[in-house]
């Protein structure tokens, strides 16, 4: 049967595991937050790992992979809450390819395929729109209506934001003009494809980790001389949320497919994908909280880490609502 | 990874689709895009053979008892076209679905050859008789009883809910073999003929006002000791891998007949303008997402080799689906507000959408409650401790 991980794949998603679970455990996580990007894993993602040019063909030096190895390893940096600058990457590098200039390539693909070039990516807008990462990268990628501008971090006007995700820290960015990347709209949408994948990708790591932390403590704490997980209003809500997981994970690696296939599902999907999993996110990392009694209520703690970033996730990139509307103008409005 | 089908499965979609709607167009267009389970029984029993006739009836069978030896994904393109062209619900849903693929399973050679052949030419209509008065959710609390009597099993007891036993000729039967024993031991499963001496079926009238299901009256049935599937005592091992079936395998591909209402719900809010509401859009864009994710999670389902086994995404779908399928009677109700509550005539059944609206309260009540689903997923799915239970 076709629509499971090859064989491949599977190993990109136990490599990634292995390397998040080692390297971007809670304490690395909470002393990037300082500055918003752990940049030693960052390196170490982009060089050992080798997956800063995951997506970039085998001409121009990467291992030509697709949609659904991008999904895979970027579940695995999600449920790990890893402080690294994937989204703004991710969306650069779709963005370089799709707009196939070459000079754009050259200059600025190699230094980021080895993590020392850090990109971050977001829409041009006004006051309230904001960019996460603009104050620690080296370039920025601006979205707008008719097209995609790159610009250096140093030609525009960055103002950090404290943020409630210290793991991907917003800033607002003013920039008048940048080199706008060819093919128009092209490169823009590359982009946003690729980063909705990776935002939904990463939602479902996190809401699988959020869920996997929550049953470890279900078993052992006990109250009125049992586990809690015994009880029934506390074990269904974890099944309800389980539920949502696996429906959340058809829909990334749905998306991711049609991706790489260009299936005529392929927005549906990663609307769908984008809506889907950041809710089921949200779900789950408030109920985590709330299932770990008055202890998921510390700083110590990492719930509120995982409560923070499913917020953040939910507002980039377009939230539930947005994303739905656009489900229905494609079921409702286009086929009638 | 891969969405779409080979080739050599596209082409067995077209010979499906072309088939299933010459068939739906022609000679059975009468009962065609029929929603519920009890109109025209005799019309679908002709269905059942006609579907035998092309080989059709069990097409995931062994090609010696009359099946098609098809793949797995060849009987999701099957149930999907076979939707998609409104075919009718399998009236013998449960033989060909449920008790086949145990007894091809479980069976004794000679129960294979006398039950199987059939099912196959659809001949023999099968009812399950598992639910009882006060044996539901807890299935092992069953007290219908047989005793030993020569060649013969003697049955004494009471079903209830059980689909279809008007129409049916046989009954699979969950009974206490054994005196003095409780739970899930003693038990063993009977296959048994409803046309004789010593059976009444009684209609119950449900809540869409059909009557779907019955009560069985065993008061001295009788059948051979030969059709006693696995060991006596063991009725329990048997009953539950029908049950895997149940919860597995028969319920994919069903989401073409939820597109067909989905698509309903659709035509409906385009008609009475509520496809513009903001609030009623994102409500039709959730119910797609759901669909199509059900889809897909039925995909990753098949594609990990268990098939009907109870795992990872098998364990969540039985609640997903019926879920899923209950709000989406809800929101069609919605979308028809008061067109909902009235039958443009007194003559057949409700229209689709209302029947959906009732019937679907059902779909999170049979083949495993969404609290019983929840129990599974919890304990079996996500190692949380047991439920402290009564005696068992
Ligand atoms: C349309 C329809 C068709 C059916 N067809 C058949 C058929 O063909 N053959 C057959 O054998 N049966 C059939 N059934 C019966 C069905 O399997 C049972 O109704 C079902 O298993 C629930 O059992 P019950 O009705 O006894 O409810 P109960 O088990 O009494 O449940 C009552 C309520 O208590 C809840 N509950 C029970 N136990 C627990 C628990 N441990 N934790 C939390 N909540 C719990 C249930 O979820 C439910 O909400 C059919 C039912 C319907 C509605």
């Amino acid at each position: 049967m076709a629509f499971a991980l090859d064989e491949q794949q599977q190993m990109i998603a136990e490599t990634a595991a292995a390397f998040f679970a080692e390297n971007a455990e809670g304490e690395r996580t909470r002393a990037a937050m300082a500055n918003g990007i752990d940049r030693d894993l960052w390196r170490a993602y982009c060089r050992e790992l080798g997956f800063g040019g995951l997506m970039v063909p085998e001409d121009l030096g990467g291992p030509g992979l697709g949609h659904v190895e991008l999904a895979v390893v970027t579940e695995q940096a999600g449920r790990t809450l890893a402080a690294i600058p994937l989204l703004g990457h991710v969306m650069a590098t779709a963005a370089l390819l799709a707009s196939d200039d070459r000079a754009a390539i050259e200059a600025h693909l190699p230094a980021m395929m080895a993590g020392d070039r850090i990109v971050a990516a977001g829409e041009r807008g006004g006051e309230g729109t904001f960019v996460p990462h603009a104050a620690q990268c080296d370039l920025l990628l601006l979205l707008g209506e008719g097209g995609a501008d790159l610009i250096e971090a140093g030609a525009a006007t960055v103002e950090p934001m404290k943020s409630l995700d210290e793991t991907r820290p917003l800033a607002r960015v003013h920039a008048s003009a940048g080199d706008p990347l060819p093919g128009g709209t092209v490169p823009c949408e590359a982009a946003r494809a690729a980063g909705v994948l990776c935002l939904a990708a990463e939602a479902l790591g996190g809401a699988q980790e959020a869920l996997d932390r929550t049953i470890a403590f279900a078993r052992e704490r006990e109250q009125f001389g049992r586990p809690v997980g015994s009880f029934q209003a506390y074990k269904h809500r974890l099944a309800d949320r389980a539920v949502e997981i696996e429906q959340a994970r058809s829909a990334v690696w749905w998306a991711a497919c049609a991706l790489d296939e260009g299936h005529e599902t392929r927005a549906l999907a990663l609307h769908a994908a984008k809506s889907f999993c950041a809710d089921t996110y949200l779900r789950i990392a408030g109920d985590m909280i709330q299932l770990h009694g008055g202890i998921g209520f510390t700083w110590e703690h990492d719930a509120h880490l995982f409560f923070k970033r499913a917020r953040a996730i939910a507002n980039m990139l377009g939230d539930g609502p947005h994303h739905r509307e656009r489900v229905a103008r494609i079921m409702l409005d286009e086929a009638a | 990874m891969k969405l779409g089908f080979s080739d050599v499965e596209e082409a067995f979609r077209r010979e499906c689709a072309s088939w299933f709607e010459d068939q739906m167009t022609g000679e059975f267009a009468d009962i065609r895009g029929i929603a519920n389970l009890v109109d025209k029984p005799e019309r679908r029993k002709a269905w059942e053979r006609r579907l035998a006739e092309h080989r059709y009836s069990c097409i995931g069978w062994p090609i010696a008892w009359g099946g098609r030896d098809a793949t797995l994904n060849e009987q999701v393109i099957f149930a999907e076209e076979y939707a998609r062209a409104g075919a009718p619900n399998r009236l013998n849903h449960m033989g060909v679905e449920l008790l086949g693929p145990t007894l091809l399973a479980l069976g004794s050679s000679e129960q294979k050859a006398r039950f199987l052949p059939a099912i196959a030419e659809g001949t023999a209509i099968w009812c399950q008789g598992y639910s009882e008065p006060g044996a539901g959710s807890d299935l092992a609390a069953i007290r219908t009883r047989a005793r030993r009597d020569g060649g013969e099993w003697v049955i004494e007891g009471q079903k209830i809910w059980t689909s279809l036993a008007q129409f049916a000729d046989m009954i699979f039967v969950l009974a206490r073999t054994e005196d003095g024993t409780g739970g899930r031991e003693g038990l063993s499963f009977l296959l048994v003929d409803l046309d004789q001496p010593g059976i009444e079926i009684r209609p119950i009238r449900q809540i869409n006002g059909e009557s779907e299901f019955n009560e069985v009256f065993f008061d001295g049935a009788r059948c051979p000791v030969e059709n006693m599937v696995g060991a006596e005592g063991e009725g329990w091992i048997v009953s539950t891998t029908l049950l895997s079936f149940e919860r597995g395998i028969s319920t994919l591909g069903q989401q073409m007949q939820f597109r067909n209402e989905l698509d309903a719900v659709i035509a409906a809010a385009r008609r009475n303008g509520k496809a513009a509401d903001p609030v009623f859009r994102q409500r039709l864009a959730e119910a797609e997402i759901g669909l199509r994710l059900m889809r897909y999670g039925a995909l990753r389902m098949l594609a990990d080799g268990k098939g009907g086994a109870l795992a990872g995404a098998a364990l969540t779908y039985k609640i997903q689906w019926a879920s899923w399928r209950r709000a989406l009677g809800e929101l069609a109700m919605d979308v028809l507000g008061q067109e909902g509550e009235v039958a443009p005539t007194d003559a057949e059944g409700w229209p689709l959408l209302t029947n959906l609206y009732l019937y679907s309260r059902a779909d999170t009540i049979y083949g495993g409650t969404n609290q019983i689903q929840r129990n599974l997923i919890a304990e079996r799915g996500l190692g949380l401790p047991r439920e402290p239970r009564g005696n068992a």
